[in-house]
């Protein structure tokens, strides 16, 4: 955990990223357009009481996913995945995850008008305010990847929402397992 | 002496749950023994006024009593006579019931919406007048005046100030057409009477009384983004204290309520940051590469206690308010996190992870940290403002809802809400 957070330091943090440069039009509505369906997906899957599963590929289809160029033959499977797990207190991103960020970075290489959100999330055990700041750390440990891979801070904002934005709602392992979890929304 | 303690302790549980089913909405559970609590006997007040009571005031103040752990009401049942004046008092009936205290009154309509409640308190072996007291109240006050009565009894009898007529913030999430609905109310102590002050589509967080009970902080996500609110209970109107990018949260006031301690993420990590509130001025208190959150201060004024993982586990650690080296309080456990100060100083509750999550009490002098809930889900202690229980977050039949401990962990009682889930509660100051 420290020294996860350690290392987040070396990179340049990226908080604030609240401006995101001027944009064309077209960049702004696909903005809008975005995190309206960012929204309605998160309603949605509250409603439904269940997991991950709603958290398909709604504003990207994968055709637009091969258009990066760069992509290899699965850029489109690692792409539909906008949600990545996280061990019990642990912001470090899976070892198998990596590629899945790879992939989102590759795509906002090739969209340079887009702009991501990272949202960090938590499972309810402990603190409120602790696992604030645990959702945060998980969110900025995805950006530093992003980061690493190439794309630009101030494209990427983090935002933490600890354990009150449950995905599943249960009060379990399995529950805990979904709510442990990092969202890549992309639009503002 | 044992069976005549269960007998008592059993008639108690009878009454507990023939008053839980009333609209009372307050279930109250006695996990351990309550022989040594004191006996008192509260009559039903005399009605003078037109058709049936408005309030039962006298059941309000046997279930505020009960609630402290330190008193022990007589069953309604088990009182033989009734009597509303002192001259019809049969002092050895009451001996014989073994009450140590009585209290009996009579509420009045004196005119439109105008109450008038008048009570004496008696010590029941000497047969002696305690306390007397007349009080005037409108309608929509008669649950207050209640508790105030209730405040006075306690007062007179243990010595301490009774934290009956004192009020609760807390959280609710419901689902409102498909969406969550966050709520921050303001209920009486005994959860009745909520009013909403906040409602948000998004996450409201961490609601903190200010010293003189008028003002709330609190965090709010409405702009899809945190910041940190202060709100004047009366008029609804807020400012805006801090909104800076990252984290904006754990707002906790100094004791003379000029600072704010606030977790912000601003600079990299989340750290502890006091905002002078007049001059908006911004002190940085901790500097570390882990996370720091959840300030609070001690009594005086002098310290602030904050969780930080900088020891690899999430720990409660101590640092004087004006700066200087953080010293680790927490040794027990792998979890120790959300500390507030006891209303001496002396103790600090917070949550203790392990077998689930559960509040415990950490003994500063001698580091003795003894577990008060079973968990396995338990949160966000706050102290009732004399210090008597602590208010927690919980979670029963899968719902988010509040108890309250007596600090020696001897009565728990839970307030059920109306619905939704229930979190975050924070004690007001008398």
């Amino acid at each position: 955990m420290t020294r996860v957070m350690l290392s987040l330091m070396l990179v340049a943090i990226l908080t604030g990223c609240e401006t995101f440069g001027g944009g064309g039009r077209e960049a702004a509505d696909t903005e809008a357009a975005a995190g309206q369906a960012a929204a309605d997906a998160t309603t949605r899957g509250l409603a439904a009481g269940e997991g991950a599963t709603v958290y398909e590929v709604q504003t990207l289809g994968t055709g637009e996913a091969g258009e990066g160029g760069q992509a290899g033959p699965d850029q489109a499977g690692l792409l539909a995945r906008r949600i990545l797990y996280f061990d019990f207190d642990s912001a470090q991103v899976r070892p198998a995850d990596i590629p899945v960020v790879q992939a989102h970075a590759r795509y906002l290489m090739a969209h340079p008008q887009l702009v991501v959100t990272l949202e960090g999330h938590t499972d309810e055990r402990g603190s409120r305010e602790y696992n604030i700041a645990l959702g945060e750390a998980r969110a900025k440990s995805v950006a530093k990847l992003l980061e690493l891979s190439g794309v630009a801070h101030r494209r990427i904002r983090v935002i933490s929402y600890g354990e009150e934005k449950p995905l599943a709602l249960g009060h379990d392992e399995a529950a805990w397992q979904k709510n442990r979890r990092v969202e890549i929304v992309y639009g503002g | 002496m044992f069976v005549s303690a269960y007998r008592i302790f059993s008639v108690l549980l009878l009454w507990l749950a023939f008053s839980g089913a009333s609209r009372g909405e307050l279930v109250i559970e006695i996990t351990r023994g309550v022989a040594d609590a004191i006996p008192i006997a509260v009559v039903p007040f005399a009605w003078g006024g037109r058709g049936a009571s408005p309030v039962d005031v006298a059941r309000v103040v046997q279930q505020d009593l009960a609630r402290s752990g330190r008193l022990k009401p007589l069953p309604e049942q088990d009182m033989l006579t009734r009597p509303s004046g002192p001259d019809a008092i049969q002092w050895r009936a009451w001996r014989a019931l073994g009450q140590d205290y009585l209290v009996i009154g009579q509420l009045n309509e004196v005119g439109t919406d105008q109450y008038e409640a008048q009570f004496f308190l008696f010590d029941v072996y000497k047969g002696e007048q305690l306390a007397g007291y007349r009080l005037a109240s409108r309608g929509r006050e008669l649950r207050h005046t209640a508790h105030r009565i209730a405040d006075i009894i306690y007062e007179k009898i243990t010595g301490e100030p009774g934290a009956f007529a004192t009020r609760i913030a807390y959280i609710t999430v419901s689902r409102e057409g498909g969406r969550r609905i966050h709520r921050l109310q303001i209920a009486d102590a005994d959860g009745f009477n909520p009013r909403t002050v906040v409602v948000s589509p998004e996450p409201l967080m961490s609601p903190a009384w200010s010293p003189d009970g008028k003002s709330i902080a609190y965090v709010s996500f409405e702009r899809r983004r945190s910041a940190i609110y202060v709100q004047t209970l009366a008029t609804g109107k807020r400012v805006k204290i801090a909104d800076f990018p990252g984290i904006n949260g754990s707002p906790a006031w100094s004791p003379d309520g000029r600072h704010l301690a606030v977790t912000l993420s601003k600079d990299g990590s989340p750290d502890i940051y006091v905002i002078n509130l007049a001059s908006r001025r911004l002190k940085r208190l901790t500097r570390s590469f882990a996370i720091d959150t959840e300030p609070a201060w001690s009594p005086d004024g002098k310290r602030i206690v904050f969780t930080s993982d900088r020891g690899g586990s999430p720990q409660i650690y101590t640092i004087p308010a004006n700066g200087g080296k953080p010293r680790r309080l927490t040794f027990e456990g792998g979890y120790n996190a959300r500390a507030t100060f006891s209303r001496d100083g002396r103790k600090l509750a917070l949550v203790h992870g392990g077998k689930g999550y559960r509040i415990a009490l950490l003994e500063l002098s001698s580091g003795t940290l003894s577990i008060l809930t079973p968990g396995p889900l338990d949160e966000s202690p706050s102290f009732a403002p004399n210090g008597s229980m602590i208010l927690y977050a919980t979670q029963i039949d899968g719902r988010g809802q509040l108890a309250a401990v007596s600090v020696d962990g001897r009565v728990r009682q839970q307030l059920a809400t109306p619905e939704g889930d229930v979190r975050e509660p924070a004690w007001s100051p008398f």
